[in-house]
């Protein structure tokens, strides 16, 4: 026997109540575990489980995206198939659980603020000893001069220490977009600092 | 690019940026677009391709979309 067609209207079939309802919602959710599976698998470079953590992570994400789709279904307007709208909920609830998986075994303290990792991010030659002092300096200073409290922890947790965002919105209680937007707020004065202290200009970059 | 000069562009910011918010609530329709070409979704949605360049996540997650429906063909309604 093979598997069942996917009903024509999905909105309808969801809301439709009784059998068929029953019988779309049990269809979606397969759908969303297969895509969870899949994409937790092609992910799995920023995870570190496989087999049995790895499916449960899978039927987590397939679970709560259920509960969002369930919930936003006015939201759909048809402008991308049902099916492409349901599983973005799946790649957004992937990502929270891999934000959330980060903090079973970090590779580095919320606290650790070690700027000396800094120069590295961004491809200083580890050879040059001076520039790489002068870049932090510069860049601490304006960290220090510049930001609120709030940016300040955003940054060095984002930047200076390599958390992954949606892990930093997952420890802070918050969303990826509210934290994303901090930093966006946070590059703009950093840049204007940095410019007001001639060691950036607008288009090209001046040594100090 | 290297040292200053890639912390001078990790700095830049567009004002056409979307966030976070703007970008999700347009991913399916977005990537829909994408897997067919990229470059006219991006003309579409300037602002969620502004986004898109500065957002890891939010760009892992569109690349996630894309590869499903590339995997799973197309059709109405189709799973």
């Amino acid at each position: 026997m093979g598997a069942a067609e996917p009903p024509g209207d999905w909105v309808a079939a969801l809301r439709g109540g009784g059998a068929e309802q029953d019988a779309a919602v049990a269809q979606l959710h397969g759908a969303l575990l297969r895509v969870a599976r899949s994409e937790l698998n092609r992910r799995q470079g920023q995870l570190n489980v496989s087999g049995p953590e790895l499916d449960d992570l899978a039927h987590q994400a397939a679970a709560d995206a259920m509960l969002a789709i369930v919930a936003k279904l006015d939201r759909f307007r048809g402008e991308s198939k049902f099916t492409t709208w349901a599983y973005k909920f799946v790649m957004f609830e992937v990502s929270s659980k891999v934000g959330r998986h980060y903090w079973r075994t970090p590779p580095i303290a919320l606290t650790a603020e070690d700027w000396d990792r800094l120069p590295d991010r961004f491809g200083f030659d580890p050879a040059g000893a001076s520039e790489r002092r002068d870049f932090v300096r510069a860049v601490r200073q304006a960290v220090d001069d510049d930001l609120t409290e709030h940016q300040r922890r955003i940054f060095i947790a984002l930047v200076v220490d390599g958390v992954p965002l949606d892990a930093l919105a997952e420890r802070l209680g918050t969303s990826r977009n509210a934290i994303y937007k901090t930093m966006f707020d946070t590059r703009r004065k950093l840049r204007a600092s940095l410019v007001a202290d001639g060691y950036l200009d607008d288009e090209a970059v001046r040594r100090p | 690019m290297s040292g200053w000069s890639a912390f001078e562009r990790f700095l830049r910011t567009d004002p056409a940026d979307v966030g976070c918010g703007g970008t999700m609530e347009v991913m399916d329709v977005y990537a829909e677009l994408a897997v067919a070409d990229r470059p006219a979704a991006a003309a579409r949605y300037p602002g969620v391709a502004a986004h898109l360049r500065n957002c890891d996540p939010c760009a892992e997650d569109l690349e996630g979309l894309m590869t499903v429906i590339r995997a799973n063909g197309h059709g109405p309604g189709g799973i």
